[in-house]
């Protein structure tokens, strides 16, 4: 009998630590509770697996404190009919088997705190064949004939990365780890770090030793407190079993290890920003070249990678490169992780081949949208993606396909929006994020962002003008032009986007001074629907500004010039007689 | 150090030496002293600012613009309770506005205010990467997901009830 609770952020956030405790309490110390990290099906926590003594899996879940009590007694009675009912159900196991993982291959399986169970599904084995067997061209070209592309965004191979930094002249070289995952709506490398991170430490020991570094730094955001602490620890396991340090299981090859905790900026997801926040500095990007490779940290050959590049290394070392481009299509190969979120009815993280369509992703695994409203939009690669339509949901997962629509493969954020989500408003929602964190180095960038930000904020507050649109595609094309690096370049896509494919929208905003979503409130107007009104007076007692009139126990009237447009009458209407349009 | 009478007498510079000792040698450290600094105090203040700058050899503007850069760093004493309300795209998406007017009603403090009894600061953060459990935020390292109005009352009034 072994019984685990999922203990990832995103558990923890649900309960899960209580549910841990009350489990502790309920089984009167008869079994060890165990913990393991995401299991990924993030909507469902807190999760609690119990592998009975057949070996069979019961997973319960969204446990509250009484489940978990009824949960102690089938475990106690060995009587698993008890708590059948607390059981996930057949719909959203689908979750789970529909997907293929590799970077997420023990993630919700084993106890991250503990290196014995990462050795035990057989962590490390990749990195003693590395380094007992393979010369650094050897690792290098079993990466190439894998087809690993960089999964942090930009897609770029990473042999060819490895390679050009294990050619440059010099000893003193380093390779880096973002894990500064600044993109919203992304979770994946957080989820790898905290349930999985020796799978991260083994992919960067077999970088370092390919690329010839001796010193290997992970950068890791200060927002993420629960992964710093598993990788600190992780690495304490590796360096205590031999893993890390120096002269490395005897083979002569040495590497140290060290987290850096990132203070938050956006833009230090540019590899030199990064370079440059890492040596002490403000994270501003450097002009390109040199490149890292030959001139990065320290001014010495650097290669950066991020989590969930990383977390494929080992396995493709033990499978073999093949094995890993025998998935995707011609341009893009092996597994992507997403992080499914926003209106969608299963949400949380999602490993699958390339080469499936985004309708597969969204409504074969995540169950279509939250109480079966309409599909508008999915949002991919964050502030530096775009808004994908209806129409082009039969688009292939793929690097290319993916950047032909606007949108881009990004680091794997996939947030979904129904009818009640506004464009203009997410166009603005993602121009805010990013006139704030341009780091100003480039003018088209630090103004072209806040005016751009500008526009978008008179549109949505029915102020826009005619000739709006226009301004803002000018804009958007004298930034990318005039950006240095990959946050300005990139800072227009979620305009250019819901421009292309939700134009209406905009012209709904700007003509007519209306916001189909009905989501723009200085657009909105609230009525009271004088027959299903009947004058309970409630919304007039709660309306701050006393804009709501009327007798009791007769219909009551909004005055639309007072009125502050705060919700707080529909709030509180228990006939639904109050209506926004 | 500075003439302009900003500092703040209370500020026990000796706290900060054990971090000094250990990193101002250590080239590329300025960050890490910094949010040591922070852990310390709290916020970073201006005497603070003037000693890791002496100790670190940069001028007080080097550590300074470091410092305004990145948005962990505060200048300001902060509440008791920090609450950080998640500004994700899934928070956004699922009503994180609603989050933050429903916070301003019940304690009257917008992004990065304090309210006047010195218990709650709100500071609206980038994506804390709980998305599944959207709108999200996070107070004092604890995480509250799912949150609606009613419960971020409910909250509000069980931290208001402890102190």
């Amino acid at each position: 009998m072994k019984i685990i609770v999922g203990q990832g952020s995103c558990g923890i956030a649900a309960g899960a630590g209580k549910i841990k405790a009350v489990l502790e309490q309920s089984v009167e110390g008869k079994y060890p509770i165990g913990i393991t990290g995401c299991i990924g099906m993030c909507w469902l926590e807190p999760i609690v697996d119990v592998y009975d003594d057949n070996n069979n899996l019961h997973r319960y879940v969204k446990v509250s404190e009484d489940i978990a009590k009824a949960i102690a007694e089938a475990v106690l009675s060995s009587d698993f009919a008890k708590a059948c009912e607390y059981e996930i159900s057949d719909e959203d196991k689908l979750f789970l088997e529909k997907q293929t993982r590799i970077a997420l291959r023990n993630c919700g399986i084993i106890n991250p705190e503990n290196i014995d169970e990462y050795v035990s599904v057989g962590g490390y084995s990749a990195l003693k064949k590395v380094l007992s067997s393979m010369t650094q061209d050897d690792v290098i070209n079993e990466i190439k004939a894998s087809g690993l592309a960089g999964r942090g965004g930009a897609g770029f191979p990473t042999w060819f990365k490895w390679n050009a930094a294990k050619q440059s002249k010099g000893e003193e070289k380093y390779l880096i780890c973002n894990a500064d995952e600044g993109d919203p709506g992304a979770f994946m490398d957080r989820a790898v770090i905290e349930s999985d991170p020796h799978s991260l430490i083994e992919g960067m020991l077999i970088g370092a030793y390919a690329i010839g570094a001796k010193e290997a730094v992970v950068y890791v955001r200060a927002e993420y407190p629960l992964a710093i602490i598993r990788l600190q620890n992780a690495i304490e396991q590796a360096r205590n079993a031999g893993f890390v340090g120096e002269n490395i299981l005897g083979s002569g090859f040495t590497c140290d290890f060290r987290i850096k905790a990132g203070a938050g900026a956006f833009v230090c997801g540019e590899e030199t920003a990064l370079i440059e926040s890492l040596e002490g500095s403000r994270g501003m990007p450097r002009l390109k070249p040199p490149f890292p490779a030959q001139e990065g940290y320290w001014h010495k050959p650097s290669n950066i990678n991020n989590v969930e590049t990383f977390a494929n290394v080992a396995w493709i070392i033990s499978n073999g490169g093949e094995a890993f481009s025998d998935m995707g299509t011609e341009d893009s190969k092996g597994t992507k992780v997403f992080a499914l979120t926003g209106k969608v009815k299963r949400g949380g993280l999602v490993e699958i081949p390339m080469g499936k369509t985004l309708r597969e992703v969204i409504f074969d695994i995540g169950g279509g949208i939250k109480e079966d409203k309409q599909f508008k939009a999915v949002q991919m690669g964050g502030p530096s993606g775009g808004c994908i339509p209806e129409s082009l949901l039969d688009t292939v997962i793929d690097y290319k396909k993916l950047s032909a629509t606007g949108a881009i493969m990004g680091s794997g954020g996939m947030v979904v929006m129904d009818e009640s989500t506004c464009m203009v408003g997410m166009a603005k929602f993602f121009l805010d994020f990013t006139a704030k964190e341009s780091c100003g180095k480039c003018v088209h960038c630090r103004i072209g962002t806040k005016r751009m930000q500008e526009i978008l904020t008179r549109i949505v507050n029915g102020e826009g003008k005619d000739g709006d649109i226009e301004l803002l595609e000018e804009l958007c094309e004298a930034i990318k032009d005039g950006a240095l690096c990959g946050l300005g370049q990139t800072a227009p896509n979620p305009v250019l986007t819901t421009i292309k494919y939700f134009r209406n929208e905009y012209e709904a905003h700007i003509n007519n001074k209306k916001c189909p979503a009905k989501e723009c409130t200085q657009l909105l107007t609230y009525e009271i629907d004088k027959d299903k009104c009947i004058g309970c007076t409630m919304c007039a007692k709660k309306c701050p500004v006393s804009a709501i009139s009327g007798e009791l126990k007769s219909a009551h009237s909004i005055d639309t010039a007072v009125c502050i447009k705060c919700g707080q009458c529909i709030a509180n209407c228990k006939f639904g007689a109050i209506s926004k349009n | 150090m500075c003439k302009c009478n900003c500092s703040d007498s209370n500020i026990d510079l000796n706290l900060l030496k054990p971090v000094l000792d250990k990193y101002s040698n250590v080239k590329g450290s300025l960050i890490t002293i910094l949010q040591n600094a922070q852990e310390i105090y709290g916020y970073l203040p201006t005497e603070v600012i003037y000693e890791v700058a002496s100790a670190t050899g940069n001028t007080p503007a080097k550590v300074m613009g470091v410092a305004t850069f990145y948005t962990q760093f505060r200048f300001k004493p902060v509440g008791k309770y920090l609450i950080m309300l998640c500004q994700g795209t899934a928070c956004h998406v699922n009503g994180s506005e609603m989050i933050a007017q429903t916070i301003n009603e019940e304690l009257g403090i917008s992004d990065g205010e304090t309210t006047d009894d010195g218990l709650f600061t709100l500071s609206c953060v980038a994506c804390l990467g709980c998305c599944s459990l959207s709108p999200v935020m996070m107070i004092n390292d604890e995480t509250y997901g799912s949150l609606t109005p009613k419960k971020v009352r409910e909250i509000i009034a069980e931290l208001k009830s402890r102190s």
